[in-house]
């Protein structure tokens, strides 16, 4: 028998180099006679460049090489859209991209103006204090509304507004189904702007070796093959030309997947300039400016109900904040669409948005990527509908979920894949009863919340639901092979940041071909090896490129089968493949090592029949017709410190079902994780912009990520409702754990300030922002609430 | 300034090098000596991620010039296991606990909770987080950290009753 693989707490395969200093990260990378990149960027966020002043830098010894936006020549050229909208009717897109260096006019603080080549980082920032630019000041964009005020100040002029996108989805007559509502409830929501802030910044190492005529780019990318594919096009090299490699990558989480950053493209082309390795690598100022964004949104939203809670319909009206350009199109805010929909049906409803630019950093996808605000203001509608209706807050939930035997359900608008948003299977039901159990509502709500209530703590609880478009396509693929070692090699295009890709895509091939785990090595991210694929978002990876894992090794086992069949002398149907051998099934002693028949399969003399492949390998791709849909609820118990308005986390449950469950042990770590980053984003993480578009809290002294002071021990359940769209069954779970955090927050802390009446629409929060809230329900005369 | 001379042990090591007096020791550690194991997060100190140890104290490399080391002796990553097969108790703890995903920071975890560990062999879990605080991780949840810093105290204290 093989030891279980699929489904075991296999510990990671990659974390013995990481964990001695071992592992190999972009800044990693040396190379001799390397030089070193700075950029001077923009102090403003909105402006005329005047004049761009150079000389003094490039005089400075130790300058090999100073490059403006002019000194670029015809390889200035806007950054592709990566996104195009999608092909349906009535969309309204303003693609607005952004050159490598900023010419005639600079959008954002941080946006690069000047590139500094020299012999060392050091000296490569010295010389960026000596350029000197001449501004013309112009008034910056900032406030959302203000943005599309006739006579606002424009981002692109071009574009006669500040409108990038404006997209209406209906499904149903929401109107109708309000008119016979019993009731309606509307509110305001915000939600404003957070960083990945992943511990690695990003940074782009380039080699060009001028005889071989072959670049070859480290970047901390999660998506190396569209990086390598973009290079090659723009560099005027064939792709063969060209190997991108994503090494180890510490932490992506959405951003490092925005193709083109301008330094990604610049940093190569420099490398091909001036025939010397170049590197670059971001110091924690930059990512904070010059790092893409995520989340800054407005949304005006109403829920209409029946008497007894049943929901109507919905209408959801909002601005969403792209930052100075646009080329992720519309993948965030059409997550916002659909995820708010959740795991409710919901017959009517009205969604529209505007896409608004602003002289601020970008926004492209952040963990979550648009999911987040969606969630937040169908479960803050759906909490505020209980409280009017005299509901239980889960209550009124189950009355609204889609039954088990609805599914596919069809929600009838386009996902951020284009296709009709679906949700593959499901049961929900079964997830809120666990997520009640563990968290221990009854027993709150009847002894324990009473009794610290009594004793003067400001105590709450909190249950929230969501539903997660994972998996989605285009396509990945994978190849595998036995080596004439006996060994695995299964190679992929996807990158990897720690997700556990190396032991996880190890599992299933070693699950197929009956080896252990460590004699199986896993390749990723390394365009040498594997030549298609897109890359490691929308929590696709164990999805997508598991799936063509599993194909291709179910493709090696096939052949491997076929020629042990031949040496053993038996059918086909009679070979199993057990701890490395190919045997007579259920005869040990009948083998033939998988070694021995990878030498056979590649001889060196001799006829090979015609048709035959050399070698026990095979190359498999997969490509899911549609993303499959994860779902989860999550429960916290939190108390509030009266005079600090501090939190303090009792208890915190999260119940997720992402179908087949590869390795539980790496599943829940995504979901600690991403509750984490949840957390941050609902009550410490905040960028603060001033009225001119100066963002005021570039550091980790001023912007605060939670430390594990601050992030609870978390109890995770797990229910397994597979995915019919792939073999292994399986939906994604990178992302889950960020996404509804915050209207757990708000729900929670609304309970357990219920003395107080405040009602919270808005993430993030913060201890100063709840006194705030505090005390504007105590001017505004609000009285306590039923929690 | 004019560079300096600076002789320093890294990893029970010796080494003499000239260096300017602005370099950082995280910059030294990694780009002079190679030892790219340490790693460096935000450069002000706040990360914990560049944690190495001076003279037996956790300290931020970021924060600490070169020549600051002169004359001292630094332990870095590399120097608690010689080879990925054969991990220190510590790097074995985070390895069974799936204490780290992206790995960036776990060196600086790592660094800053051996000289914990000497101290506080028995402690609490309050006393890990508040070890941990000033070591910030992106990816676990820190949850599984507290586990694996748990379970190595547990084995030391095991080993030490054992004689081990």
């Amino acid at each position: 028998m093989n030891p279980p693989m699929f489904g075991a707490r296999h510990k990671r395969n990659e974390d013995p180099r990481l964990l001695t200093g071992q592992a190999q990260f972009v800044d990693d990378v040396r190379l001799p006679d390397a030089l070193h990149v700075a950029f001077k960027r923009s102090d403003y966020a909105h402006a005329r460049l005047l004049n761009v002043e150079v000389a003094a830098a490039r005089a400075m010894p130790g300058v090999v090489a100073v490059y403006t936006a002019a000194d670029l020549g015809e390889f200035w050229q806007p950054s592709p859209l990566l996104v195009p909208p999608p092909p349906t009717q009535h969309i309204v897109f303003n693609g607005r991209t952004a050159g490598q260096l900023a010419r005639d006019k600079v959008r954002f603080v941080g946006e690069p103006v000047v590139m500094i080549v020299a012999t060392s980082r050091y000296v490569a920032e010295d010389a960026a204090e000596l350029v000197e630019i001449d501004y013309a000041p112009l008034p910056a964009v900032v406030d959302l509304e203000a943005a599309l005020d006739p006579g606002a100040p424009l981002v692109h002029e071009d574009v006669g507004s500040n409108m990038a996108a404006h997209v209406i989805q209906r499904k149903g007559d929401y109107t109708a189904a309000q008119a016979e509502a019993a009731v309606t409830i509307r509110r305001r929501f915000l939600y404003d702007r957070g960083t990945a802030a992943p511990m690695e910044g990003r940074g782009v190492v380039a080699q060009w070796d001028a005889l071989a005529r072959h670049l070859t780019v480290w970047d901390s990318t999660q998506a190396p093959i569209p990086i390598r594919n973009g290079l090659a096009r723009m560099l005027g090299l064939s792709e063969r030309q060209v190997r991108v490699v994503a090494p180890f990558v510490g932490g992506g989480f959405g951003p490092k997947i925005m193709m083109f950053y301008p330094e990604e493209t610049l940093v190569p082309w420099a490398a091909m300039q001036l025939n010397r390795p170049v590197k670059w690598i971001e110091d924690r100022l930059e990512n904070f400016v010059a790092m893409t964004h995520e989340r800054g949104q407005v949304h005006d939203s109403e829920i209409a109900l029946t008497a007894d809670g049943l929901i109507l319909g919905v209408k959801d009206v909002f601005l969403h904040d792209t930052g100075a350009y646009d080329p992720y199109g519309l993948t965030v805010p059409l997550n916002t669409q659909c995820t708010l929909l959740g795991p409710y049906v919901i017959p009517h409803y009205y969604t529209e948005f505007k896409a608004v630019f602003t002289n601020k950093t970008i926004v492209t996808p952040y963990r979550g990527a648009g999911r987040q605000h969606g969630v937040f203001v169908i479960e803050r509608l759906l909490d505020l509908a209980a409280r009017e209706l005299g509901l239980d807050v889960a209550e009124i939930r189950r009355r609204n979920l889609i039954p088990p035997d609805a599914f596919p359900y069809n929600n009838g608008i386009i996902f951020q894949d284009f296709t009709t948003l679906t949700y593959d299977s499901g049961n929900y039901a079964p997830v809120l009863d666990k997520t009640l159990a563990m968290i221990g509502w009854d027993r709150f709500e009847q002894e324990e919340g009473p009794r610290l209530r009594a004793g003067g703590q400001k105590v709450g609880i909190g249950l929230v639901m969501y539903v997660e478009g994972t998996g989605i396509g285009p396509y990945e693929g994978a190849r595998i092979q036995i080596e004439p070692s006996g060994k695995v090699t299964v190679v992929t295009g996807v990158g990897t940041q720690g997700q556990g890709h190396y032991t996880v895509f190890a599992q299933i091939a070693a699950e197929v071909l009956g080896v252990a785990l460590a004699d199986v090595f896993v390749s990723t991210g390394d365009t040498g090896q594997f030549n298609w694929g897109t890359g490691t978002f929308a929590s696709r990876g164990a999805v997508v490129a598991g799936s063509a894992v599993h194909e291709a090794a179910l493709l090696v086992r096939a052949k491997a089968i076929k020629l042990a069949a031949e040496a053993l002398e038996t059918d086909e149907a009679n070979v199993e493949l057990v701890g490395g051998y190919a045997q007579v099934r259920g005869v040990a002693t009948a083998r033939v090592s998988l070694a021995e028949l990878a030498g056979r399969a590649n001889p060196l003399r001799g006829a090979v029949r015609p048709g035959t492949e050399p070698g026990l390998e095979a190359t498999a791709y997969f490509g899911p017709p549609m993303g499959a849909t994860a779902m989860g609820a999550h429960a916290m118990i939190v108390a509030v410190d009266p005079e600090t308005y501090n939190l303090k986390i009792h208890k915190y449950v999260a119940v997720h079902d992402c179908g087949r469950v590869i390795n539980p042990l790496l599943v829940e770590g995504q979901v600690q994780g991403g509750i984490a980053q949840g957390i941050g984003n609902a009550f410490y993480e905040q960028l603060i912009y001033d009225e001119s578009g100066q963002l005021l809290n570039a550091s980790f002294m001023d912007y605060l990520l939670p430390t594990a002071g601050d992030v609870p021990h978390i109890d995770i359940g797990h229910e397994e409702t597979p995915s019919p769209l792939n073999p292994l069954g399986v939906k994604g779970a990178g992302e889950a754990g960020a996404i509804p955090v915050g209207p757990l927050f708000a729900q929670a802390l609304e309970y357990a300030l219920a003395d107080t009446g405040i009602e919270i629409c808005e993430i993030p929060l913060s201890p100063s922002r709840l006194w705030e809230l505090v005390e504007a329900a105590r001017a505004a005369g609000v009285g306590p609430a039923n929690p | 300034m004019t560079d300096r001379e600076i002789t320093l042990t890294v990893n029970g090591r010796e080494y003499t090098r000239t260096t300017e007096p602005r370099l950082l020791l995280s910059d030294f550690l990694r780009h002079d000596l190679g030892l790219t194991g340490t790693h460096v997060g935000c450069e002000h100190g706040v990360c914990g991620a560049c944690t190495v140890l001076l003279d037996g104290v956790a300290v931020r490399a970021c924060l600490t010039f070169a020549v600051q080391a002169h004359g001292h002796a630094v332990g870095t990553v590399e120097g608690l296991a010689s080879d990925p097969a054969d991990l220190h108790p510590l790097q074995q703890a985070f390895w069974e606990s799936h204490g780290l995903q992206c790995g960036f920071c776990t060196p600086g975890f790592l660094m800053t909770l051996i000289p914990f560990l000497d101290e506080n062999p028995d402690p609490t879990e309050d006393e890990i987080r508040a070890a941990l605080s000033g070591n910030l991780c992106r990816c676990t949840g820190y949850q599984n950290i507290v586990e694996a810093v748990r379970l190595a105290a547990a084995r030391r204290r095991l080993d030490v009753r054992v004689g081990a």
